[in-house]
């Protein structure tokens, strides 16, 4: 056994507004800049929908995540070894910059320096690539927004697999829910597997899984490798990027961007201690529907003092044993087992988890006969398809998924009965397997949702510290060596290759500069 | 004055050429390697990819390795191994005029995508276009004395020109004198081929030394423990 720990995040769909601050204030921070217009860390969906880029989930297509062979062992479903660098010339399974969208801003210039002219100037949208104007905007990353766009289209998705999806494109039964999405950090993370210059790597002490940009040689392959489709070339500076988990704030105990801005606080943060030596193991289930019960396997109960003893001989720091303890991600993952990995079918034992969304009770409440299970409602009569959920979640296995949304229904249930009723619902808490005072720590965490109990993050340990001595006099971060970005204008080693030279983020000054004119 | 002239393009300007491309290489790893990346644009733009890029880097490494092997490997082990050098003069043509065809298709075609598309052509730099045409000029070139080959089979020329590489890679003397006769064709190939070298460092060719052969054996999984990359191990 090999104990190591993550920080993991667990995002509560039922409280998910679709608001976009996670993804706004993400992109604010980390892919503001040119070459990266395109790359959303984070994005929100709107299920059903082909998502961002589009048809993400669709393997076949774009080779994802890994696949077991018949002898047992995985391998990218990219391909072998000799495979993925038989398509390092010309990668067939990469996305084009029409499946995210053509990153584009507005001829703002034009609105304050047109001529005067009998009908009022329009701001035009450019490409930020060509520097041309553009027809029509055809695509962007929240297309889909609250069901935007056909059923035919939408229907497109994935997760429709064994379900009748028609009906579900009739007004009367359409549902839909947001997902929210970044990298999943994964412990058996397919990007790594196969990036043919090892600049992919996991981190040891919070396993943020990272690209050095100094090793990265832009030849793509993690792009196509990564199932969920959040590894973004740069076209601009030739390396790929993903999200980095805000590494600079987790090491302080501070949140994530995304996490710390989220509105409707569903996002929580804890440590998970797992048993590194199998993780190969685990994420080599034979059926697919086995890969959520055997990542939950490897994760190691942090109250267990064995568990604590070997942590401690394998390294992990005291107060990541506190916080580990205090995980809310432990609880909702494991305790009480209403969180769930995304697509665990992929094989790469995601670690960013999502609680499955309540719908309303449809069609018997419409004639006022509800569907009950005993003392709480149907969840099979819920108006979002288990079936559903269960292949966004459990690789369609609706068992987890259905304890799951019965678990938040009887909280729900008991917690109404206490305030309105002023009694205890004893027989909800039986139906499900919860006894009162766990409910009433899903209600503290679930529903008051306090910022203290949501992020339970251990700063970084002295240990893995850099010697702060040894950084003075230094120039902090930037792209290049630490002290030049690598782009200056007299560097030999070549200048930035988007010669337009003005920052896409200031498109009054870029449009101004396209159509020839000065933005004063 | 001729023999200056010689003696400076062939005898000099090939050390000037290849230490600018080691040192300029060594430099640009140490100091700038955020820069040090093949410089895909198949993100915006894979149309004409699948056979330009595949035929082009298919034909110019076989190109690059028979010029390293044919013109570096001494006469006396080929002689050993039983090859003539007139058989050894028809190999070459044969294998580099097929390899040269492939990457002139691939050539071509990427050249065309690079010129012609709005998204490449305004995200390209001057020295992306520039090492393009080079390559180009360099491999047209290199086609068109196959022609010339063809007109003195006995492998005569040849063995000047692989003499001069040897006595340039192993600093002996006299190596200009040696192709001071040869043909205008083979003057100017081995001239802007030397080019090449030069402003290798300063181009997306460096990525050339990244071609990623230890991935064959590396472990899928990569972990790294901070404060050194001496801790960088696979799982």
């Amino acid at each position: 056994m090999k104990i190591r720990a993550q920080i993991a995040m667990v995002l509560n769909l039922d409280k998910c507004i679709g608001c976009h601050t996670c993804s706004v204030t993400c992109k604010n921070v980390w892919t503001s800049r040119d070459g990266v217009e395109y790359a959303w860390f984070n994005n929100v969906e709107t299920k059903p929908g082909i998502g961002y880029p589009k048809d993400w989930e669709n393997q076949k297509k774009w080779k994802g995540g890994w696949v077991r062979r018949k002898n047992g062992k995985l391998e990218p479903r990219l391909g072998g070894k000799f495979r993925v660098l038989a398509k390092i010339f010309m990668n067939p399974d990469l996305p084009e910059i029409d499946d995210y969208y053509e990153p584009f801003t507005y001829d703002y210039a034009h609105l304050q320096t047109a001529a005067l002219s009998q009908t009022a100037p329009t701001a035009r949208p450019r490409s930020v690539i060509t520097g041309q104007q553009m027809d029509k905007i055809k695509w962007g990353p929240n297309w889909e927004e609250i069901l935007g766009g056909e059923f035919s289209k939408r229907g497109q998705d994935q997760n429709f697999e064994a379900v009748e999806k028609e009906i579900y494109g009739q007004f009367e039964n359409t549902f839909m829910m947001y997902l929210p999405r970044l990298c999943e950090h994964c412990l058996n993370p397919a990007c790594v597997a196969a990036c043919p210059s090892g600049s992919i790597y996991k981190r040891e002490e919070d396993g943020i899984v990272l690209i050095d940009q100094d090793k990265c040689r832009g030849w793509r392959m993690c792009v196509s490798a990564c199932p969920y489709k959040k590894i973004y070339y740069n076209w601009e500076s030739g390396k790929a990027e993903k999200c980095i988990f805000c590494y600079p704030r987790i090491e302080v105990g501070q949140p994530t961007v995304c996490s710390e801005t989220c509105v409707g606080r569903i996002r929580y943060l804890g440590v998970m201690l797992y048993d590194a030596d199998r993780i190969e193991e685990a994420a080599s289930a034979v059926n697919d529907k086995d890969l959520y019960q055997a990542q939950l396997d490897i994760f190691l109960d942090p109250h267990d003092p064995k568990v604590i003893a070997q942590a401690r001989a394998d390294g992990v720091p005291e107060a990541w044993l506190v916080a580990a303890a205090n995980s809310p991600v432990y609880k909702m993952a494991i305790d009480w087992k209403i969180a769930f990995p995304l697509h665990p079918e992929y094989r790469t034992l995601p670690m960013v988890w999502y609680v499955p969304p309540l719908s309303p009770i449809q069609a018997k409440a419409q004639s006022g006969e509800l569907g009950l299970n005993g003392v709480i409602p149907d969840v099979g009569k819920l108006r979002i398809p288990l079936r559903y959920l269960a292949n966004l979640l459990t690789a369609g296995d609706e068992k987890p998924v259905k304890l799951a949304l019965e678990r938040l229904l009887a909280m729900r249930a008991y917690m109404r009965v206490r305030h309105v009723d002023g009694l205890e619902a004893h027989e909800v808490l039986e139906q499900v397997g919860l006894d009162k005072a766990l409910i009433e720590d899903m209600y503290k965490i679930l529903a008051i949702a306090n910022y203290e109990d949501r992020f339970v993050i251990p700063t970084t340990h002295r240990e893995y510290a850099e010697n702060a001595f040894d950084l003075k006099n230094s120039c902090g971060f930037s792209f290049g060596n630490g002290c030049s970005s690598g782009s200056n204008e007299i560097g030999l080693f070549g200048k930035p290759k988007h010669q337009h030279g003005t920052k896409a983020s200031d498109p009054v000054a870029m449009a101004g500069r396209l159509t020839g004119k000065s933005a004063e | 004055m001729f023999d200056n002239i010689n003696q400076i393009l062939f005898g000099l300007y090939p050390y000037v050429a290849i230490s600018v491309f080691l040192v300029g290489s060594v430099v640009r790893f140490d100091r700038e390697q955020y820069t040090w990346r093949s410089g895909s644009s198949q993100l915006l733009r894979r149309r004409l990819l699948f056979v330009g890029s595949n035929c082009f880097h298919i034909g110019v490494l076989a190109i690059l390795a028979g010029h390293f092997v044919g013109l570096l490997t001494p006469h006396e082990i080929y002689t050993a191994m039983g090859l003539s050098v007139e058989a050894k003069q028809m190999l070459a043509m044969i294998a580099g005029g097929v390899a040269g065809l492939l990457c002139f298709i691939g050539l071509t075609l990427l050249i065309y995508r690079r010129l012609s598309d709005p998204r490449i052509r305004s995200t390209s730099s001057a020295m992306d276009i520039a090492i393009l045409l080079l390559l180009y000029a360099q491999l047209i070139l290199g086609l068109s004395s196959i022609f010339v080959s063809a007109q003195h089979l006995d492998g005569s020329e040849m063995l000047k020109l692989a003499d001069w590489a040897q006595r340039i890679v192993t600093l002996r003397s006299g190596a200009a004198e040696q192709i001071a006769d040869v043909s205008l064709i083979f003057k100017l190939h081995i001239l802007l081929g030397l080019t090449i070298f030069l402003v290798f460092p300063f181009s997306r060719l460096v990525h050339i030394w990244s071609a990623p052969v230890g991935y064959i054996g590396r472990s899928y999984q990569v972990v790294r423990r901070r404060g050194g990359a001496s801790a960088i191990r696979g799982r």
